[in-house]
């Protein structure tokens, strides 16, 4: 019987588990591209002071609504004589903010209230999953709009009504990762050991929902950045003078139709910040293979 | 002042047996689980009685569906809310059907261990199999010191017969393969050397030769640990492999108990009969395989209380059959069954001779 098992041993030996950084290099490339603009974003924030080329706050109005191409501000200026390419750049730190900070915040309590009520006896379930119906029920930018305006403008503000809409999406998919893990054996398994339903949610749970979930906070962090830029455009966001993507795209809005191509500036970075979030999303849904519909 | 956990890890001693112990561990009598749906209750298990002895197995056996699984699963009581038990359970002297949810979860994996059917789905697949067993060694205060429980880990692996153990205990379960991960499951099982073992079909995702080896394991586990095991299984090979006793389920009943070499050579119920026939053996011809006509009621189905449940597809049934449930009565020392029209044991030809009739 020994030798037996020591075969057994070494039948197991042969199966090696690729790491994440040899797939990586493998394969997809929505983490590549999407990671990369997402990398670059990032950089771009961080670098605002060092990269932007003149103040984003103060311009001249006697340079006001130079279009784009103009030697000395490749990207034009405002109506106010502001530098768009430094307030594109500087704009980047509350783009990225907004769009992320909700997601974190709306990411844990949602997750938090999903695997209660994934785990929890139905009553409890019902409780949770048709409280946040309700929230489900509004269409998301109205709500936010609601909630924000509630509150009144200001980043802060704006990151609150996000988060408080994210909740319910972010909470309904964890909470049918839950249900669909429930069924697995190694559940019960826990159980028969003697684990408690708060061990199990830590040990088995978080780390066996966190990829799905992971990818659909990704692919919504584009969708938060385009909420928010909607919030700044309302005047529910960014107060001015600061920049903001949003908030830029409703000042140049006013001069459409004599300088287009400055209101499709900050349009443009929107877009591709937003696009670059749901590649990246994509990207690791591959990278982790999560099966399809379950982060959807 | 003792702390709530002083009170708590009395309550559970109180519980643990005596290693010497060779009194009935187990006793379950009348159990019976009640399932809600929508669409109404289902009784699962109607009324079941056995005990369960330090050193001894009993095997529970029957086709799919006969309540085999939520006996097992009933007396740990896995089902939690969704399942409503009657009847009793009794640990030693205590009643698990109504201990508190605390020391419930304190016996499960500590004083009754469970092994599942799948071992490639009932470990965690993102946890390595050393921090598993780590685990359940530290939450029953075995050894709550991380690498003192790593030592005593892998001593668990080389106890179920895995000498590679400090690579296996750095292993993924999907690095494994299938008897591996099946001993790796019998290891957190008797991690915290529990008085009694279930195994729900431990050897059904097991290819033959593997299956001998697991059970084997068992058998010597038993022994060296004085173990009351309950084995659940549809299989009579492996009934007769590792069983003392044995109790015969269908429709939530038992049908049948009494020493294995007793039952499955002579039985007193024809549905043990039927299963015994319906057994392929080197030997027998092709076509001369006699399997019980029919399925046993499924969940939906109704099955009535003042009925044998067999009747449909019993050969030896009569009319009185579908009106009166027969009870357990001795057919012979040792050995109960619950047929009226056999009253004894059931004649049979060897499938061999069938084939030649």
């Amino acid at each position: 019987m020994s030798a037996t098992t020591v075969d057994l041993a070494h039948a197991g030996a042969a199966t090696r588990r690729p790491s994440y950084l040899t797939r990586l290099r493998a394969r997809p490339p929505g983490v590549l591209v999407g990671g990369g603009i997402v990398l670059l974003l990032v950089l771009i924030a961080l670098l605002a002071p060092v990269l932007a080329p003149y103040s984003a706050t103060d311009g001249a109005i006697s340079q006001r609504l130079w279009n784009v191409g103009t030697i000395g501000h490749s990207l034009g200026t405002d109506g106010q004589g502001r530098d768009i390419l430094s307030r594109l750049i500087w704009g980047a730190r509350p783009t990225l903010v907004a769009g992320v900070v909700p997601v974190a915040i709306a990411g844990i309590l949602g997750t938090l209230l999903g695997i209660v009520a994934g785990l929890g006896r139905t009553g409890v379930r019902s409780g949770i999953m048709r409280t946040l119906d309700v929230l489900y029920a509004f269409p998301a930018i109205l709500l936010a709009i609601a909630i924000g305006a509630a509150l009144g403008p200001g980043v802060n503000n704006a990151i609150i009504s996000l988060s408080i809409v994210l909740i319910a999406p972010i909470a309904r998919v964890a909470e049918s990762e839950v249900l669909r893990l429930r069924a697995a054996d190694f559940m019960e398994a826990a159980r028969a050991s003697g684990a408690s339903w708060p061990t199990i949610a830590l040990r088995q749970v978080v780390p066996n929902i966190a990829p799905a979930l992971l990818v659909y906070c990704t692919s919504l962090v584009g969708l938060a950045i385009v909420y928010a830029a909607g919030l700044s455009f309302l005047g529910l966001g960014v107060v001015p003078p600061h920049p903001d993507w949003g908030g830029m795209l409703n000042d140049l809005r006013a001069n459409l139709y004599d300088r287009p191509l400055l209101a499709l500036v900050p349009a443009f970075a929107i877009f591709i910040a937003s696009i670059a979030f749901n590649v990246l999303g994509d990207g690791l849904k591959q990278l982790f293979d999560v099966h399809e519909g379950s982060a959807a | 002042m003792p702390g709530r956990d002083t009170i708590r890890r009395t309550r559970a001693e109180d519980i643990t047996l005596r290693a010497d112990d060779t009194r009935q561990v187990l006793t379950v009598e009348g159990l019976e689980v009640t399932f809600k749906r929508r669409q109404g209750e289902i009784k699962a298990v109607r009324g079941v009685d056995f005990s369960l002895t330090a050193g001894r197995t009993l095997v529970l056996l029957g086709e799919s569906g006969c309540g085999k699984s939520v006996t097992a699963r009933a007396i740990l009581r896995l089902y939690g809310r969704s399942a409503r038990l009657g009847g009793s359970v009794r640990l030693g002297e205590t009643e698990l059907t109504t201990l508190d949810d605390t020391t419930m979860s304190q016996l499960r994996g500590a004083t009754i261990g469970m092994v599942p059917q799948d071992p490639s789905g009932s470990l965690d697949p993102l946890r390595a199999v050393g921090a598993q067993i780590v685990e359940v060694l530290r939450r029953h205060d075995v050894e709550p010191d991380g690498p003192k429980a790593r030592v005593i880990a892998a001593g668990l692996l080389e106890r179920v017969g895995i000498h590679d153990s400090q690579r296996v205990l750095r292993s993924f379960p999907f690095e494994l393969s299938g008897g591996m991960r099946q001993r790796i499951a019998i290891a957190i099982a008797i991690a915290c050397r529990p008085r009694v073992l279930i195994a729900d079909e431990p050897t059904t995702a097991l290819d033959v030769t593997v299956q001998a080896q697991v059970l084997k394991l068992f058998t010597e586990l038993q022994r060296d640990l004085n173990m009351a095991l309950l084995l659940v299984t549809h299989d009579v090979g492996v009934t007769r492999f590792v069983g003392d006793e044995v109790a015969v389920m269908y429709a939530g009943r038992l049908v049948e108990t009494g020493p294995v070499g007793q039952v499955l050579d002579r039985p007193g119920h024809p549905y043990t009969a039927g299963l015994l026939d319906a057994m392929p053996l080197p030997g027998i011809p092709r076509g001369a395989l006699r399997a019980i006509p029919g399925r046993p009621p499924g969940s939906d189905e109704h099955v009535a209380d003042d009925a044998c449940a067999l009747a449909p597809r019993c050969a030896f049934a009569n009319a009185e059959c579908s009106h009166h449930r027969p009870p357990l009565i001795e057919v012979a020392p040792g050995q109960l069954a619950a047929c009226d029209v056999v009253g004894g044991v059931v004649p049979r030809s060897t499938p061999l001779e069938a084939a030649h009739a």
